[in-house]
C-alpha cells in the first residue's frame, strides 16, 4: 500500500541526478545567445538600410514578395503562402503597429514560435525518452518491480515527474530565452500589441475576427499551447521508452517520427490525410499568429483533438504494456 | 485477502506449485514444484538455459506463469504481488542499482518503496553488509563485491522472511564466496529462508541444507543434500602394481565392481593425478581392509588407496546425463 508521492519523488531524484536536466539548461544557455546574436544583426543590417523606419521596411517586404507573385517558377502553394502574409502585413501597416518591434519579449515570441514543433520537443526527448528504457538497459528495473508496488503505480510515478519536468522545461526555455535576449534588446515590450485571429480561407484572409491583444497575453497562450505540444511529445516519447528496450533506439524512434513531421509539414499540402498524424500538428502557436497550417482543413481545434488522441492512446499503450509485460532480461 | 492465508503450514515460506511457463510456444519452464522453509538454505541447481533465472524471475513477479501458482507466506505473488513481495527480498541476476546516486541514495530509493522502512534501518543494514566507510560515494566508484553487498543491503530493507540471490557468488573472489557463505548462514540462522541459486555445484553442497536440481526446464530432484549425495555409492580409487594381477583379484571379490574411466564422473583434478596403476572400483568400504590383506597375500604392491565420497555434482551429471553445466 505504498503511497504515490515517495515514488514520484524517486523519480524526480533520479532525473536530477542523472543530470538531464541540466544538461537542457546547459544547451540552452548555449544556443539561445547564438540566435540572439543572430537577430541583432538581422535588426543591425535594417536599420542601416531603412534609416531605423520600419514603414519603409514592411512596404519593402510587401513588394518583394508581390514581385515574387509574378514569377513563373514559384509554385503556386508558396505563391497563396505568399498572398496570406502580404495581407498581414499590410494589415499590420493599416494600423500603424511594428510586428516586429525588437524586444526582448518579441524576440522569445518569435524564437518560441520557431522552436515548437522540433526544438522544445527534442528537449523534452532528453528526459522522456529513457525513463522507462534506461531502468531497462541498466537493468535496474528488476529492482524496481521487485519490491511490494503495483507495476501501475511505478509508471505512473514516473509520468507524473516526467509531466512535472516538461512544466519546468517549457518554463525555462521562455525564462532564459527572454534574460539572454532583454541583454540585446532590452527587457521591455509587454504591452506591444500583437494581431491574432486570422481566419484563412485559401489565399485570402478574413480579418474580421482579428483583434489585439498586448505581447504579454499573447506569449500566456503561447505558452499554454506549447505546453500542450510538449505533454503529448513528452507522452510519446514515454510510450516509446516503455516499449523499446534501448534507450538509444527509442531516441532514434522519436526523432525520426518529429524529423518526419518537419519534412512533410513542407510537402504534405498534397496529401490530406496526413493530417492525422501527430507529427505534422505539433505547429500549434502558427494558429495564433495566423500562418497557414500545412495542409488544408487543419484548424486549431482540430489540431489540438488529433494530438489528444495521441497523447490518449499512449497512456493507454504504456500502461497496458508496461502492467503485463514480462521482463526477460 | 484474509482467506488466501493459512492455506499451508505457517513454516513453509516459499511454495511453488505446478509452474509452467511458455514463451512464443515453447515451453521453458516444464514443471516446476518445491517449498522452501523457515531458516532454510535452498539451493537452486541448474545448467545454463535450464530455466533457472525464468523462475526465479518468476518468484518475484517479473514474469508471469502460464499455469500453476506460487506463495509467499500464503500470498499469490502474481495477484497480490503489493502483499507477497513485502516478504521477500531479492538480487535477480547481478546487484544492479542506481550508479549516479550513492549508496544512501540508492538504499533511501528503495526504502520508499516499501512501508515500515525509515533511515534507523537504512543504516541497521549498512551496518549489517559492513559498507558504513563507503556508503556516502558514488555507486560508480564500488567494486564489484561492494556492488554486491549494497544489493544484499537492499534485499535485507524490507525485513523479509525470504531472501532470493541468484548466483550470489559470481564475480566474487574465493575470500569473497567465503565470507558470503557465512554471512548466508548467519541469516539463515535467524529464520530467514535463503534461496540461492548456482551452477557452482561445490558451493551449493556446502552452503545448502536442501536443494532442488533443474534441467530444461523441469525439477529432477528435491530433497536434503546428504540424503540426494547417499543415492550415490563412494568409489575407491586404487593404485596398484602390477595391474592385471590385482585386477584379477578385485573382479574375484564378492560386493566390488570394477569401473571403466567413462562410467565414473570424477572431479578433473582427480583424473589429472591417475596414473598408470590406478583402479576404480565402486564398493562398500567395510571390504577396504579385507582387499588391501588379499593384494598384500599376493603380492601386489598397494600404493594408495583413496576414497571418493559422493558429490552432489556425479548427481548432478548423473541426473541431467553429461549435458554442460558451464
Amino acid at each position: 500500500m505504498t503511497n504515490l508521492l515517495p515514488l514520484i519523488r524517486n523519480e524526480c531524484t533520479k532525473i536530477i541526478k542523472k543530470k538531464r536536466f541540466y544538461v537542457i539548461l546547459l544547451i540552452l544557455l548555449v544556443l539561445v545567445p547564438m540566435f540572439t546574436y543572430a537577430q541583432m544583426r538581422i535588426a543591425e543590417r535594417s536599420r542601416d538600410k531603412f534609416n531605423s523606419d520600419w514603414r519603409l521596411e514592411i512596404q519593402q517586404r510587401i513588394t518583394d514578395n508581390q514581385n515574387s507573385l509574378s514569377s513563373d517558377r514559384i509554385p503556386e502553394e508558396w505563391k497563396s503562402y505568399r498572398r496570406i502574409f502580404i495581407q498581414q502585413l499590410q494589415y499590420y501597416l493599416d494600423h500603424d503597429v511594428n510586428p516586429n518591434e525588437p524586444s526582448g519579449v518579441t524576440f522569445t515570441r518569435e524564437f518560441l514560435d520557431n522552436s515548437v514543433s522540433l526544438f522544445i520537443p527534442l528537449l523534452i526527448m532528453a528526459v522522456a525518452s529513457d525513463l522507462v528504457s534506461g531502468e531497462r538497459t541498466t537493468g535496474t528495473i528488476k529492482m524496481l518491480l521487485t519490491r511490494p508496488v503495483r507495476r501501475w503505480k511505478v509508471l505512473f510515478s514516473k509520468m507524473a515527474a516526467l509531466l512535472m519536468f516538461v512544466s519546468l522545461i517549457v518554463l525555462s526555455v521562455f525564462v532564459i530565452s527572454y534574460l539572454i535576449s532583454g541583454l540585446a534588446f532590452g527587457y521591455k515590450g509587454f504591452n506591444i500589441p500583437v494581431f491574432t485571429g486570422f481566419q484563412l480561407s485559401g489565399d485570402t484572409v478574413d480579418m474580421s475576427g482579428v483583434h489585439s491583444v498586448p505581447q504579454w497575453k499573447y506569449l500566456l497562450m503561447q505558452g499554454g499551447l506549447i505546453w500542450f505540444v510538449s505533454v503529448v511529445v513528452a507522452l510519446l516519447a514515454f510510450m516509446v521508452s516503455v516499449l523499446v528496450r534501448s534507450t538509444a533506439a527509442s531516441i532514434v524512434v522519436m526523432m525520426a517520427a518529429l524529423i518526419a513531421g518537419t519534412i512533410l509539414t513542407n510537402m504534405a499540402a498534397a496529401w490530406s490525410t496526413a493530417k492525422y498524424l501527430f507529427m505534422v500538428n505539433l505547429g500549434l502557436t502558427g494558429y495564433l499568429a495566423g500562418t497557414p497550417a500545412p495542409i488544408e482543413g487543419m484548424t486549431l481545434p482540430f489540431s489540438l483533438a488529433v494530438l489528444s488522441v495521441w497523447g490518449l492512446a499512449a497512456i493507454i499503450i504504456s500502461f497496458a504494456v508496461f502492467t503485463k509485460r514480462d521482463i526477460l532480461n | 485477502m484474509a482467506k488466501e492465508r493459512g492455506a499451508e503450514p505457517s513454516d513453509i515460506v516459499l511454495s511453488v506449485k505446478g509452474v509452467r511457463k511458455k514463451i512464443s510456444r515453447k515451453w521453458i519452464i516444464d514443471d516446476v514444484t518445491f517449498d522452501v522453509k523457515e531458516g532454510e538454505i535452498f539451493g537452486f541447481l541448474g545448467p545454463n538455459g535450464a530455466g533457472k533465472t525464468t523462475t526465479i524471475r518468476m518468484l518475484v513477479d517479473l514474469i508471469r506463469p502460464t499455469e500453476g501458482t506460487i506463495t509467499v507466506c500464503g500470498y499469490n505473488v502474481n495477484r497480490n504481488p503489493e502483499k507477497a513481495l513485502q516478504y521477500v527480498g531479492s538480487i535477480v541476476e547481478n546487484p544492479e542499482v542506481y550508479t549516479y546516486l550513492t549508496g544512501w541514495e540508492n538504499l533511501q530509493h528503495f526504502a520508499r518503496m516499501q512501508p515500515g522502512v525509515d533511515e534507523q534501518r537504512i543504516a541497521e543494514v549498512v551496518d549489517i553488509v559492513r559498507l558504513d566507510q563507503r556508503i556516502h560515494d558514488k555507486v560508480s566508484t564500488y567494486s564489484l563485491g561492494m556492488r554486491q553487498r549494497l544489493g544484499i543491503a537492499q534485499a535485507l530493507l524490507g525485513r523479509p522472511r525470504l531472501l532470493i540471490l541468484d548466483e550470489p557468488t559470481n564475480g566474487l573472489d574465493p575470500k569473497g564466496i567465503k565470507e558470503l557463505r557465512e554471512f548466508i548462514r548467519k541469516l539463515a540462522e535467524g529464520g530467514l529462508a535463503v534461496f540461492v541459486s548456482s551452477h557452482l555445484l561445490s558451493e551449493i553442497q556446502l552452503l545448502c541444507d536442501r536443494v532442488a536440481i533443474i534441467s530444461k526446464g523441469r525439477v529432477l530432484a528435491v530433497g536434503g543434500v546428504d540424503e540426494l549425495v547417499a543415492r550415490n555409492s563412494p568409489y575407491v580409487l586404487w593404485d596398484l602394481a602390477p595391474v592385471p594381477a590385482a585386477r584379477s583379484i578385485l573382479e574375484e571379490h564378492a560386493g566390488i565392481r570394477l569401473l571403466g574411466l567413462d562410467e565414473v564422473t570424477l572431479d578433473d583434478s582427480v583424473i589429472a593425478g591417475m596414473g598408470g596403476g590406478s583402479v576404480i572400483t565402486a564398493m562398500d568400504e567395510a571390504l577396504i581392509p579385507e582387499t588391501v590383506a588379499a593384494m598384500v597375500a599376493a603380492g601386489v604392491a598397494v600404493n594408495a588407496v583413496h576414497k571418493i565420497n559422493p558429490t552432489l555434482e556425479q548427481l548432478f551429471l548423473k541426473l541431467t546425463e553429461g549435458e554442460s553445466i558451464d
